[in-house]
């Protein structure tokens, strides 16, 4: 069985600035992979790079997903393929609803992979019901996409774009940050909610906390836009107790 | 252009997206045998028109008055806008469909080309049964200089509301005509507004009796189909005391590599306790990426608040024509009286804008609202122009404005030029501003999650504008979305 996704010996920067520098990851259909690693070690561009900004240079390497080259499609493409990324600062877009956000989105990626778009009676229902399993109020619906949420509120709503999508692959950039822990648990039972066989997940996260809550298969340490270690869910807990600090010193050999 | 002839139809928009850099959906031509005026403005063209109409020799007179006055006026330069001067002797001012010589005496005896022409433009002009829940519409339908046809007449003339031509109204409804016409802008008002004066065809014309709530809404559709002609067409709205009415204008005209000029007037007038609602949907053909050709849209409209608590809204959605040149105003005279103007203007490509409003406060506790959304794309340039005033009489004058504008891209446009002047020291007047761009996060944003950038761009505009779109009446507001996102194509790449 192929991997759902194969990342080998990924590099790729900004201008002349190097980022990611041999990054190797590939992670099966229904596993949980958690990256941990310092602030600025590249995690935040992993995500970018996987979903298709603009603006970085890919220098080497290769990205298969799911039977596609990433390189060859556009960001909307690799949407629509089932790579989902969840935003570490998601975007305000005023004057638009979430509902509206969330039906232009859906319909999207549904023409992109040859559905019929859903009427709205249907998706009303299916918004209802997808926020109410994230305690979200019906009134978040009607709000404008992110203009004066809470970042826990964010993060949620993030959470409820994923649901509503139905990615193969989710990359959840740091949603465990700027949330207390009431948060952080109904954010983990809705991401948990949407493990399966089917679905692989890459979760980004500085802190352990949020592995205590959505159990990772494997562990990667960042450092310096490297894997530079991986094991079990113990792993987490090691960092927990010894910090970064080995990796920094990683990271300042290499600068 | 043949090639869009043939494919046009009710498509929806993504038919349209694919249409090979034609974006442009009303460009096809309608082959209709026309009568015209020779080319060239003089006394005798005046006469011409006049006679043509049938007018009686008030009207003629008032025309030449007009024709005499532009004859000593100049262009007015002042705009934030730029286009080679314009031939006013090469331009031909009268053209009509010549089915039309004697004037249909019923939508049945209507050309059915010209029918057809409609039905492409999705202007249905036979009264069909409308679906449940959807609200009629009655529609004037004005083809180059002439109106070709009204529907739902018969309906309205029950509640004693008058919906014509301008040139029926000045054979059946004289002393109306007489007495509001010019009232609102005077003939000599400024350069364009006086040619209109003088060689206006036709339009529509309305008139909402006492205590009448009008139960459908009114609208125009004008569409400018000769080639090399102008149009000039004036619409006269009269709201009696205490009444109500909501009015539709749309606009579209072919696709040709000349420009062509419209020069519009529009005149509101609303008694005591009465409310207008106007709203336009301008879609002239803008030309094409390079700038070549589009519609030169020089248009005057005011409305006249005349008596006490009369209300008057114009709701505006510009997107085409090359070059606009518009300030829908209220004059707040009537004591209590309000005025309020939304605007979305898009621009795109070579497009140039120059629009705002004029709310001039005359009445004692008058209250205005300025909502302007501008919108430039490309290479484009879009200035908002407004002007609020409040008379030295006008105590407790309150305004409200609000003037945002949205760039795309980094070669584009835009001014704000507010003009406020307050002669009254318990005027409150609010002014707020703000520019902002479409950020690559929030386009990276709505990629992520499979839009594609088009899409993005047109979300994220109708966003901006939402504010304004909720004014629209139902109908325009679903055209008005699609519309924001076809004028948008191509500004990001
Ligand atoms: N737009 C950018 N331009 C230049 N350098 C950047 C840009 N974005 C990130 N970087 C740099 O790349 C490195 C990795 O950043 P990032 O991927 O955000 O790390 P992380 O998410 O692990 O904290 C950092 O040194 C950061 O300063
Ligand atoms: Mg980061």
């Amino acid at each position: 069985m192929s991997a759902l996704l194969e990342i080998s010996n990924l590099q790729a920067g900004i201008g002349d600035k190097a980022i990611l520098k041999g990054l190797d990851l590939t992670i099966q259909a229904g596993e949980v992979h958690a990256i941990m690693g310092p602030n600025g070690s590249g995690k935040s561009t992993l995500s970018y790079v996987l979903s298709g900004k603009d603006g970085y240079d890919i220098t080497g390497g290769s990205m298969q997903f799911d039977g596609h080259d990433l390189a060859d499609l556009q960001a909307e493409e690799r949407a629509i393929a089932g790579l989902f990324l969840a935003f570490q600062y998601p975007l305000e877009i005023p004057g638009v609803t979430n509902m509206t956000f969330l039906k232009t989105a859906l319909n999207a990626v549904r023409r992109g992979r040859g559905e019929d778009e859903m009427d709205a009676a249907s998706f009303l229902r299916l918004a209802r019901e997808k926020s109410r399993a994230l305690g979200m109020d019906d009134d978040m619906l009607k709000r404008q996409l992110n203009v004066g949420f809470s970042g826990g509120e964010k993060k949620r709503n993030e959470i409820l774009q994923m649901a509503m999508l139905e990615p193969k692959l989710a990359i959840l950039d740091e949603t465990d940050s700027g949330l207390d822990i009431d948060a952080l648990k109904i954010v983990a039972e809705g991401v948990n909610a949407q493990r399966s066989p089917e679905r692989g997940m890459l979760v980004i996260t500085h802190y352990q906390r949020l592995l205590d809550f959505i159990k990772p298969d494997v562990v990667h340490v960042m450092a310096n836009g490297r894997i530079v270690r991986s094991g079990g869910p113990e792993l987490a807990l090691e960092l927990e107790k010894s910090g970064y600090a080995d990796y920094r010193g990683n990271e300042a050999a290499h600068a | 252009m043949s090639e869009a002839k043939s494919t046009i139809d009710r498509e929806t928009v993504e038919q349209v997206a694919k249409f090979g850099g034609e974006h442009y959906k009303y460009g096809f031509e309608s082959d209709i045998d026309a009568d015209r005026a020779p080319n060239g403005l003089s006394e005798d063209i005046v006469r011409f028109i006049s006679a043509k109409k049938g007018e009686p020799e008030w009207l003629l007179a008032w025309r030449l008055d007009a024709y005499e006055r532009w004859c000593t006026m100049d262009e007015p330069k002042w705009a934030h806008v730029h286009y080679p001067q314009i031939d006013f002797q090469d331009l031909c001012y009268y053209a009509a469909p010549k089915s039309m010589e004697d004037g249909p005496k019923s939508l049945d005896e209507v050309d059915p080309e010209l029918l057809r022409t409609y039905e492409k433009l999705g202007i249905p002009l036979i009264e069909q049964e409308m679906l449940a829940g959807v609200r009629k519409v009655a529609v004037d339908a004005v083809f180059d200089s002439v109106s070709v046809g009204t529907t739902f007449r018969d309906e309205l003339a029950k509640e004693g509301i008058i919906f014509c031509s301008f040139s029926e109204a000045v054979k059946e409804h004289p002393d109306l005509v007489k007495k509001y016409l010019g009232s609102v802008i005077p003939k000599s008002d400024n350069y364009y507004a006086a040619l209109n004066s003088a060689v206006f065809s036709d339009g529509s014309f309305v008139y909402i009796p006492p205590g009448v709530r009008c139960p459908m809404e009114l609208s125009t559709y004008f569409r400018i189909n000769e080639a090399n002609t102008g149009q000039f067409e004036r619409t006269l709205v009269i709201a009696d005391k205490g009444s109500y009415v909501s009015y539709l204008e749309g606009c579209t005209a072919p696709m040709r590599d000349e420009n062509q000029l419209h020069a519009a007037v529009v005149e509101l007038v609303a008694l005591e306790d009465a409310e207008i609602k106007y709203s336009t949907v301008q879609n002239w053909y803008p030309g094409d990426a390079e700038g070549k050709g589009g519609i030169y849209n020089f248009v005057t409209k005011r409305g006249d608040c005349r008596e006490a608590r009369a209300r008057i809204s114009w709701t505006q959605v510009e997107t085409g024509s090359a070059v606009t040149w518009k300030y829908p105003s209220c004059i707040l005279r009537g004591d209590d009286s309000s005025g309020e103007f939304y605007s979305i203007a898009i621009s795109n490509n070579l497009q140039q804008v120059d629009s705002g409003t004029k709310m001039i406060h005359l009445g004692r506790n008058t209250s205005s609202k300025i909502i302007s959304k501008g919108i430039s794309a490309g290479r484009s340039s879009n200035a908002y122009r407004g002007q609020v005033s409040v008379h030295p009489k006008a105590a407790n004058a309150r305004n409200f404005t609000q003037c945002d504008s949205l760039l795309i891209g980094d070669q584009c446009a835009a001014h704000t030029v507010p003009y406020i002047e307050a002669k009254n020291l318990s005027a409150v007047l609010e002014h707020e501003a703000t520019t902002s761009k479409i950020s690559d996060d929030q386009l990276f944003f709505c990629r992520q999650r499979g839009l594609d950038p088009e899409e993005a761009v047109a979300l994220i505009v109708n966003g901006f504008c939402r504010d304004v779109l909720q004014n629209l009446p139902m109908e325009f507001a679903v055209e008005a979305q699609k519309l924001v996102g076809i004028s948008l194509e191509g500004s990001v790449g």
